[in-house]
């Protein structure tokens, strides 16, 4: 925990120095500029060197430990919670690239098929069952209640019956 | 005070129209199911399904969201008792003694002195929202930007003063939401500003909903998988009318401590670093202080069950008061309804009072008859709730994780918005292992560009004397606040320093 909190601060005074380098590229104007005020960089620049003193106070209350997560010898991550977090973030990446392809309803269904049958263990009938109401019931919330398309990809040509049915 | 009256009464014939009461109950159900959900609160819940509203008139929006935080406050007691895991922070306390009551088979008993300690909450707090917002705001009229800027001072500064955090992680995450308001277009010069990576997507700026569903959607649910590990165990429970009846006699021996409870928590709600997880707590304490029988607590007192439910669903009417009438929410779940606002056309603040008594009016009104639908359906949906809160884990986060990714595709229609969610998920998630407080970083992203304004329209106005802030009667008293709170954890710091050093 102590190694995540150090390098987490670090990596956050970094992001900081590169808010203010983009704060002040021009045309932006960080001081100030006659009848118009504050420039428009002014800000974001000023609030980003603000980012950086209290990134850098973070990091040596870690490193004198201070703080509990400074003092902490325990593991940022365990074996469980990394596995975890590296099938649902990529999973949920995998459901937003599919998107572009097979349009957000095959991809919503397919993640919902993954996560809850593969990953999650559920029986499959009961997965099937929810990966196919998720993307119906949302179909009908979103594209016949409110009017909101969302992105089809190559399926597009098999929803034009059902916006005659539902949603025109 | 006749006014007030008069106002109220058009407010009921606003929240009684048949779409509106339909969405209010349709909001408090909702709540109730999310609110009863682990590792989901109200925040979550009107984050995820706050992009619906965009499609409905305002009034209705407002009427229905409000509804899901009402509704999630009184949820949120059902998972604490029958689980042991708080529904969301807000019922953390509402286990201490809720969780004992369960497991002695009184599991019951309980969830009736929940139900009943939020409505009394509930209706004290809407009965002091409606006599104090109208003067509240006002008086607020009479704010210019300096004001109004200082407000926003004060708020953030409520946040380093009383949040109770780290002070250097909550100053950083202030001021990460405030430089994150900034992406995009400048309002004033109409230059582009912190387009990261030349992305077309950064023009449009960061939509405050895209950080609220990604922290809160993803973020929080990747914190609810790796504390329950996927698997919640809930206890067996039978439930009858006659025994509820049994339940609601005895509720009545609390009937002080809920009163006490839901000024306090309404009080503490008002204030914008508090909010409804320390006025919950708070009252637990000082319940159990105060009691001839504080060695009950912790081992099923049903004072202490009604104490924190009490107050926390006070404090989340205290939380809007602020709202309503500056402008300034007073908890995260207000700072994504203030959002939602500004996204419906409105100005929140005095001025709603005047231009949208309408929209005012049919909200109080309706957090009225929502607190009573509310008691009514919860009594009522006990054992529905509790079968639904079977459904296994790793079905329910799968569903928000879908939610979320529609959720943010829809107000803008573009797919950036769902990759920004899943980066500020990711973040949200390793920031809150890590004990960055993010509320203040919501609440900054929704004041940016209200506080930017005020202080660039000062500035230009005062020729860049930034003394004027402290200079002006009204402004200047509300900075002095500031300041104090500002200064308040580091004299705190250096006088246990000293103490430290006498005892050495």
């Amino acid at each position: 925990m102590r190694r995540a909190e150090l390098i987490f601060a670090a990596l956050l005074a970094l992001f900081s120095i590169y808010l203010m380098y983009m704060s002040q590229l021009p045309p932006l104007q960080i001081g100030w500029v006659p009848r118009k005020g504050p420039g428009s960089g002014a800000l974001p620049f000023w609030l980003s060197l603000g980012m950086l003193i209290c990134a850098i106070w973070i990091f040596l209350r870690g490193w004198r430990g201070v703080t509990p997560q400074g003092r902490s010898t325990e593991p940022f991550m365990d074996s469980y919670t990394v596995w975890m977090v590296a099938v649902t973030v990529s999973s949920i990446f995998m459901m937003l690239l599919a998107t572009y392809y097979v349009g957000a309803y095959v991809a919503m269904f397919l993640f919902m098929l993954f996560y809850v049958g593969v990953f999650g263990k559920i029986p499959w009938p009961t997965t099937i069952a929810v990966s196919l109401a998720v993307p119906i019931a949302i179909f009908f919330l979103f594209e016949s209640g409110m009017k909101i398309l969302l992105p089809k990809g190559a399926t597009e040509p098999l929803f034009i019956p059902l916006y005659k049915m539902f949603v025109y | 005070m006749m006014e007030i009256f008069s106002h109220l009464i058009d407010g009921f014939g606003i929240a009684f129209q048949p779409f509106n009461l339909g969405m209010m109950v349709l909001g408090c159900l909702l709540g109730l199911f999310i609110g009863a959900m682990p590792g989901l609160g109200s925040v979550n819940g009107v984050a995820i399904l706050l992009p619906i509203t965009f499609f409905v008139p305002p009034t209705a929006a407002i009427i229905f969201l409000a509804a899901i935080y009402y509704g999630s406050m009184y949820g949120g007691a059902i998972s604490s008792i029958m689980l042991g895991i708080p529904g969301a922070s807000t019922a953390v306390a509402t286990t201490f003694d809720g969780r004992p009551m369960a497991l002695q088979g009184k599991a019951d008993f309980a969830l009736v002195a929940a139900a009943v300690a939020s409505f009394v909450g509930g209706t004290i707090s809407i009965i002091l929202f409606t006599l104090f917002a109208p003067p509240l705001a006002d008086f607020a009229l009479r704010f210019g930007p300096q004001e109004t800027f200082a407000l926003m001072v004060l708020a953030f500064a409520t946040f380093v003063g009383l949040g109770g955090d780290d002070i250097p992680k909550t100053i950083f995450m202030i001021l990460l939401g405030l430089v994150l308001s900034t992406v995009g277009l400048d309002t004033i010069s109409g230059r582009p500003r912190l387009i990261f990576f030349d992305l077309q997507g950064f023009y449009k700026g960061i939509s405050f909903i895209v950080l609220a569903i990604g922290i809160y959607g993803i973020g929080e649910m990747l914190w609810t998988l790796e504390t329950s590990r996927g698997k919640v165990e809930i206890i067996s429970h039978r439930f009858t009318w006659q025994r509820l009846k049994a339940a609601l006699g005895e509720v009545k021996t609390a009937w002080k401590t809920m009163s006490f409870s839901s000024l306090l928590g309404y009080f503490v709600g008002v204030l914008p670093a508090a909010g409804a997880t320390p006025a919950a707590l708070m009252a637990y304490g000082l319940t159990k202080s105060f009691s001839d029988t504080p060695e009950k607590f912790g081992k099923g007192e049903i004072s202490g069950v009604a104490a924190p439910e009490a107050a926390n669903n006070a404090a989340s009417t205290g939380s809007m008061l602020p709202m309503m009438t500056l402008g300034i929410p007073g908890s995260p779940t207000t700072a994504i309804l203030l959002g939602g606002m500004v996204i419906w056309g409105l100005t929140p603040g005095p001025l709603l009072f005047l231009q949208q008594s309408e929209f005012v009016w049919g909200l109080t009104a309706s957090l009225y008859a929502a607190n009573f639908v509310t008691l009514i359906l919860n009594l009522a949906l006990i054992p529905l709730f509790v079968w639904v809160l079977r459904m296994p884990f790793m079905i329910l986060a799968p569903l928000i994780f879908v939610l979320c990714f529609v959720g943010s595709y829809a107000p803008d229609t573009r797919m950036f918005d769902p990759w920004l969610v899943l980066l500020f998920g990711f973040v949200g998630y390793v920031m809150r292992k890590l004990d960055y407080p993010l509320a203040p970083l919501v609440l900054a992203i929704v004041l940016g560009p209200l506080a930017e304004d005020s202080f660039r329209q000062t500035m230009i106005a005062d020729l860049g004397d930034w003394t004027v802030f402290f200079t002006r009667p009204l402004s200047g008293i509300i900075m002095a606040f500031a300041v104090l709170l500002f200064a308040a954890p580091l004299l705190k710091g250096v006088r246990r320093r000293k103490a430290a050093a006498d005892k050495t």
